[in-house]
């Protein structure tokens, strides 16, 4: 069996099966965690919780304005890189043929210098953020492993993407059997590090939305 | 070998001088070799003799030899033809039965150490090999007696270089290539199913020319031959870049001739020469006549997945595992929680006990 032929049959399938049974685990096992009571008297009752708790989902993607200039080089970086992950992801060619393989739908691709590009920016700013952890002291601190290994597993499909696009360093099959395997290295690691706030960002900020409105704190 | 030399021969015959160079440069640019080779390879081949050479046929379509006698240019073939003194051949050998078969052992007899051993087809192993046999001996017997005393082996098409069709899943007869049994010879692959004429007597003129195989890849590969993917030498390789691609094959990209990697098309990983070379004399070759590559040129060619699925989809059993998995999760999940939410109760419980000692 050649690396390409594992990367693309069990490796893809462990990978997956892995993904799997570790977001569903976790989800599964928060959302059926045992909520405490709160006593208090709401400050908004009946409907208002709930909706204040949908709003925060949407609120949240904004920072309030006190801390915008303080946080803009991040929230700036970091919506580039996951705007152009999207791009990348859900514009390729070639990736809509692996979820059309998938889950048996498709849409029209993005044209390939497009996702080039989005490719070669998300490189950046990711790098510019890495940066940025490594030399803000206080962030230097606040940060561990899991941190790290986010950024490396997140960052090396693009970059073994680009290198198999521009067939730079190695032979297609084998840069092609490497980008899809930090893929699936991704996956193995996405449930059990950082890279779960894809999932749980929605019921996190839905949950701190209900508490605080309820409670008559802005959302 | 015979003692008369190539270019006592060629003269007898009343080939020109200009003829032979003009097969010798064919064959020197075609194998990328630089333009100043042609003179030496016509100087060596005119001194050289001509060499036994012995062809086995196991578990094979003949499609190896059909392609080698299409080859290139007519005259190609004749040469080549005259190069060598092919001393047994399942499909072009006049005699056939007790004769051919010894014909093979004065061969290998008169031209100890000396002969070129080439194979086409796999060799099955299982069950004692008894799926495949020639003259009472089995495959694996027949080339094991004839390859001991080969010079060098060239094990042509994908079934005798990586165990081809006959290999694929499930594999009934234990089919295995040459590389498999034999591991004491100098071996060169010259896959494809079937390899294109022109690659098969070019592998073999540098042998004769030069007296030693050609500089091979990893899969020993003659390099000039399949140093490149056939995407990296496609005419359609700018639709690629350009992000153009067939959707289907009547579909508009396909009548524009756009890229048919969306069709399953798996050029970027097969190292050949089609799109160079060609077949039929360069007329066509597969993409050009508006279908995929199968990567026939490279190992289990036949077991990626499917000729239609694209190189970036997965090559799956099934999806009963990721269900399964789904499932497992859920209930890893749930299971997690029960014991989580015991655990909560049961420190909301000494909370209460503590608040009461408390006195409050």
């Amino acid at each position: 069996m050649t690396l390409l032929e594992f990367a693309r049959g069990p490796g893809l399938q462990g990978a997956l099966i892995i993904f799997v049974v570790g977001v569903l685990w976790r989800l599964v096992g928060i959302l059926l965690l045992k909520h405490k009571r709160d006593y208090n008297e709401p400050r908004y009752g009946g409907l208002w919780p709930l909706w204040g708790g949908f709003k925060m989902i949407f609120t949240r993607f904004w920072p309030r304005k006190p801390f915008q200039a303080r946080t803009a080089y991040n929230e700036t970086l970091g919506y580039i890189f996951h705007i152009g992950l999207a791009i990348i992801v859900f514009g390729g060619g070639f990736h809509i043929l692996f979820i059309e393989d998938l889950f048996g739908v498709s849409w029209p691709h993005l044209p390939n210098d497009v996702i080039y590009l989005a490719g070669v920016v998300t490189l950046v700013a990711m790098i510019a953020l890495l940066i940025r952890r490594l030399t803000h002291p206080v962030l230097r601190m606040l940060s561990n492993f899991d941190d790290y290994f986010s950024w490396l597993v997140t960052i090396l499909p693009v970059v073994t993407g680009l290198m198999a696009v521009a067939h730079f360093g190695a032979r297609y099959e084998t840069l092609l059997a490497i980008h899809i395997l930090s893929f699936e290295l991704m996956l193995v690691w996405f449930p059990f590090g950082k890279l779960m706030h894809a999932f749980l960002f929605v019921p996190s900020r839905a949950a701190s939305g209900y508490i605080m409105t309820r409670r008559g704190a802005s959302t | 070998m015979t003692e008369e030399t190539l270019g006592e021969m060629m003269s007898r015959r009343g080939m020109s001088r200009r003829t032979f160079l003009k097969f010798c440069t064919a064959v020197a640019s075609s194998m990328a070799l630089p333009p100043s080779m042609a003179p030496v390879m016509a100087e060596s081949l005119a001194n050289a003799r001509r060499r036994s050479v012995i062809w086995l046929s196991f578990q094979e379509c003949t499609g190896c030899t059909e392609s080698l006698t299409r080859s290139y240019s007519p005259t190609l073939e004749k040469l080549i033809f005259d190069f060598i003194s092919l001393d047994y051949h399942h499909t072009l050998s006049a005699a056939s039965g007790h004769a051919v078969e010894k014909a093979r052992e004065e061969a290998m007899e008169a031209n100890q150490g000396e002969y070129l051993l080439i194979v086409d087809g796999s060799i099955p192993v299982k069950d004692g090999g008894v799926y495949s046999t020639i003259a009472g001996m089995t495959n694996r017997q027949m080339l094991e007696e004839t390859a001991r005393h080969a010079k060098a082996i060239v094990a042509v098409g994908t079934c005798a270089a990586f165990g081809g069709i006959p290999k694929a899943k499930p594999n009934p007869t234990g089919a295995v290539s040459v590389e498999d049994i034999i591991t004491d010879k100098p071996i060169v692959h010259v896959p494809g199913c079937p390899p294109i004429g022109e690659v098969i007597t070019g592998t073999v003129s540098h042998y004769l020319t030069f007296n030693t195989l050609p500089e091979l890849d990893d899969k020993r590969r003659p390099l000039a031959f399949f140093g490149d993917t056939i995407h990296d030498r496609c005419y359609r390789r700018p639709f690629y870049d350009q992000g153009k691609f067939a959707e289907s094959f009547d579909d508009e990209g396909a009548r524009k001739g756009w890229c048919l990697y969306k069709l399953g098309c798996k050029a970027p990983i097969a190292h050949n020469a089609c799109a160079t070379v060609k077949w039929n004399q360069g007329t066509s070759f597969p993409i050009q006549s508006g279908h995929g590559c199968f990567a026939c040129s490279e190992p289990d060619f036949w077991d990626q997945g499917g000729f239609y699925k694209p190189l970036s989809a997965g090559v799956w059993g099934s999806a009963e595992g990721i269900a399964a998995a789904a499932a497992a999760g859920v209930a890893v999940g749930a299971g997690a929680a029960a014991v989580s939410r015991a655990r909560q109760k049961k420190l909301a419980e000494g909370e209460s006990e503590d608040t009461f000692k408390g006195g409050v």
